[in-house]
């Protein structure tokens, strides 16, 4: 599989095209097996990826295959050709798996809309474009798949096109995300001007000659990679580009789940974690991406406080995730940042399909406030959500205990330490903590707030529960790869990307040193010290508070925002961001579109001479047209004045 | 044999050929500038003959072969027009003839 490895894309993308092409014809379980049927063959290639790569020697990683010729002039020479690294292969694992467990899903959730064929062939292509971007072996590549995904998130997100919200929402994603692509084009193209290649391979050899840019000497470096991040910045909804996330949940709930909160918007965590080469060769790009992080992740996690739709808490909370994600790469601990990732692509995605499937059993209802006691009538439901909750939280022994404690482990003491933004950290912790569980009090325990007659609630269909117990299952279990860090080792998970991230272990190395994690030497040491650490704490804290909001004093919430209103408003109103970038970029942007491109510069310049030039010719045609009369004898006038004027031409020039 | 000067030929010629034209653009009967046209063909054929003479060579008088077959030829066709055109429009003035517009 691995010398053939380009199948392992191209899978998913005949499935799109045979359900895209001949789909809309076909019953209901044809497409499920051409939709479902790729992606279980793309893991099943992922898999047996993995077994080979497992056999390679550490020499031949990474492992470069490169195919045939893609673009070759003069001196820029781009192949297909893939890079199959442990980060390439914890990424395929995640994108094939997750993906897997939503398409399932999916045929449930699904099972009731309308344009069935069309949401997996839109599925599979964005699985296609979504292996592409994490196979490539080059920029170029990657900027195929980065672009793509974009395009079947853009689809996605407007898949019911006749509601003029979801066409908006998909335009907006759309449009934000490419204000960041424009940075990432720039990057790309400075990093063809500085190393004259795009092959990873030819990148990372050539960043060694590179000097660390300290902040008194910024270069080429730290302009690539803050380049590079605005690319990121967009496609994982990071300040100031993070709006188009919240609306993107107009898109289906699987889509969200699979777009929106497991892959794609992580594609800018794993680009900069590829790029990790250039990255530790600026500092000042690298602090940026860190402060960027810790501000995003404890700014959406005060929005999702007081959401009452229970998709826009998960939104406000993937984008507060994602910043914990890059607060990780920031501060040099790129592992924990992946870890990360693998465990939100977990949790994230589970919660995401537990909210479709509470959305389903409530008939489409998404307010939390007309939900309430539902934890006995959908059991299985809430026992994975509650699950996914404990992850996301940060509950000892939970994925998310694993996970984020690295991040705020390397924010605290890792490579590049800074308590400021360990601070912010915890206190997203803290918060997130409690969104969480206020989300699962207020959809699953205390009083009924809906019409039992209306809505008859229903557990979902097998297909769609049995995807959600499997990613229980790995919300719970899949930190587990860390827990040797308790003894005092690296875990294996680190251990195992650390080959990815040499260059900045090294760094870190050469520079201020990494503390070891913790200090307990036996097992039981271990965890007793990883149960001290702050973040558990927090995440108790958080429970407690929602718990006495919620459940205790459930008249509470309302008297804390009506003594607080301003703040509360601010909140609810999501501080006011998409009203300033309206007021600011989108309606000065379209007042000089309309009264200077489109009046101005279309309607005068471009239509005026345009229709100027056909005036002209139409008058002109209209003055000549006199000249022929039909009468014989003038014409026979122009003839003579025409020899006459031809011939005195030819005499006056032979006579010189 | 050279009493005669070319000029003299030429001369003729422009005069006979300058008459023409004038014929055609003023003249109204169109059998009369069929005529011109005649005396026009006529001139140039008196220029390639004075030309041909006065060069010692022959290709001036194919030319004139050439211009007459295409005189008589123009003649037979423009006649026949003419003749048309005097039974639909019973006139020959060429005023009448003015359809030849778009």
């Amino acid at each position: 599989m691995l010398d053939h490895i380009w199948i392992l894309p191209l899978l998913p993308l005949a499935g799109a095209a045979l359900n895209g092409l001949l789909g809309r014809r076909w019953p209901r379980e044809m497409v499920n097996f051409c939709g479902v049927g790729s992606v279980t063959l793309a893991f099943a290639a992922a898999l047996e990826v993995a077994r080979e790569f497992f056999l390679l020697a550490p020499g031949q990683i990474p492992l470069v295959k490169s195919f045939w010729p893609w673009i070759a002039a003069g001196q820029f020479h781009v192949d297909f050709s893939f890079f199959i690294d442990q980060l390439t292969l914890v990424m395929l694992l995640v994108v094939t798996g997750v993906g897997l467990l939503i398409h399932i899903y999916s045929t449930g959730y699904m099972a009731h809309e309308g344009g069935y064929y069309r949401f997996f062939s839109y599925m599979n292509l964005f699985m296609f474009f979504m292996l592409t971007l994490v196979t490539a072996g080059s920029l170029a590549q990657l900027l195929v798949g980065w672009e793509g995904v974009g395009l079947c998130s853009y689809l996605l997100i407007s898949f019911f096109f006749t509601k003029k919200s979801a066409a908006d929402a998909g335009k907006k994603a759309f449009i934000t995300t490419r204000i960041g692509d424009l940075g990432f084009m720039i990057g790309i193209l400075l990093i063809f001007w500085t190393f004259h290649s795009l092959n990873f391979t030819e990148i990372f050899a050539g960043v060694a000659s590179f000097p660390v840019e300290t902040p008194g000497h910024l270069g080429v470096m730290t302009w690539i990679c803050l380049l590079l991040f605005a690319g990121a910045v967009g496609k994982s909804a990071q300040l100031p580009l993070y709006v188009w996330l919240p609306d993107a949940m107009e898109g289906p709930t699987p889509v969200s789940a699979l777009i929106h909160a497991a892959t794609m918007v992580t594609a800018g965590v794993y680009m900069v974690a590829r790029m990790n080469f250039l990255y530790v060769h600026a500092p000042v790009a690298l602090l940026t991406v860190a402060v960027i992080g810790a501000v995003t992740a404890f700014y959406a996690a005060t929005i999702a406080l007081v959401q009452t739709d229970i998709k826009k808490v998960l939104a406000y909370s993937t984008i507060s995730q994602l910043g914990y994600m890059f607060l990780g790469c920031g501060v040099g601990a790129f592992s924990a940042g992946i870890f990360h990732l693998m465990t939100h692509a977990f949790f994230k995605g589970l919660l995401f399909m537990a909210a479709g499937s509470v959305i389903h059993a409530m008939g489409g209802e998404q307010d939390m406030r007309n939900m309430g006691g539902l934890a006995r009538k959908i059991p299985w439901t809430y026992g994975t959500m509650l699950a996914a909750t404990l992850a996301i939280t940060g509950m000892p022994f939970f994925s998310g205990f694993f996970s984020k404690d690295a991040i705020l482990e390397a924010a605290a003491s890792g490579p590049n330490p800074n308590r400021v933004l360990w601070a912010l950290g915890l206190g997203g912790a803290l918060l997130t903590s409690f969104y969480m569980f206020r989300l699962l009090f207020l959809t699953f325990h205390g009083e009924r707030r809906y019409d039992d007659h209306s809505v008859h609630v229903h557990e979902s269909p097998a297909s769609m529960v049995i995807p959600l117990v499997i990613l229980a299952i790995l919300s719970v279990g899949g930190g587990w790869f860390a827990l040797p860090k308790l003894e005092g080792g690296a875990n294996y998970f680190f251990r195992f990307l650390s080959p990815v991230f040499h260059a900045s272990d090294e760094l870190a190395a050469s520079g201020r040193g990494v503390e070891p994690m913790a200090v307990g030497t036996t097992l039981a040491a271990g965890i007793a010290h990883a149960l001290w650490q702050p973040a558990v704490g927090v995440a108790l804290l958080g429970f407690l508070i929602a718990w006495w909001f919620y459940i205790a004093r459930s008249n509470a919430p309302r008297r804390l925002a009506e003594s607080l209103h301003g703040a509360y408003t601010l909140l609810l109103n999501k501080y006011y961001v998409d009203k300033i970038y309206g007021s600011l970029v989108i309606r000065p942007l379209l007042w000089i579109s309309t009264n200077v491109l489109w009046h101005g510069v279309d309607e005068s310049v471009i239509d005026g001479a345009v229709n100027g030039s056909a005036k002209t010719v139409q008058s002109t045609g209209k003055q000549l047209v006199e000249m022929e009369s039909g009468n014989v004898r003038s014409y026979a006038t122009w003839v003579v004045i025409g020899a006459t004027a031809f011939t005195s031409l030819l005499l006056w020039r032979l006579g010189r | 044999m050279n009493g005669v000067p070319i000029s003299y030929y030429l001369a003729l010629s422009g005069i006979l050929f300058g008459l023409g034209v004038v014929a055609f653009v003023f003249k109204r009967n169109i059998i009369t500038i069929l005529m011109s046209i005649e005396l026009m063909l006529n001139a140039v054929n008196l220029a390639f003959v004075a030309f041909s003479r006065a060069l010692g060579q022959f290709d001036g008088l194919i030319f004139v072969l050439f211009v007459i077959v295409v005189a008589a030829a123009e003649a037979v066709v423009g006649l026949a027009i003419v003749l048309q055109v005097a039974r639909n429009r019973r006139s020959l003035n060429i005023e009448d003839v003015d359809q030849m517009k778009s």
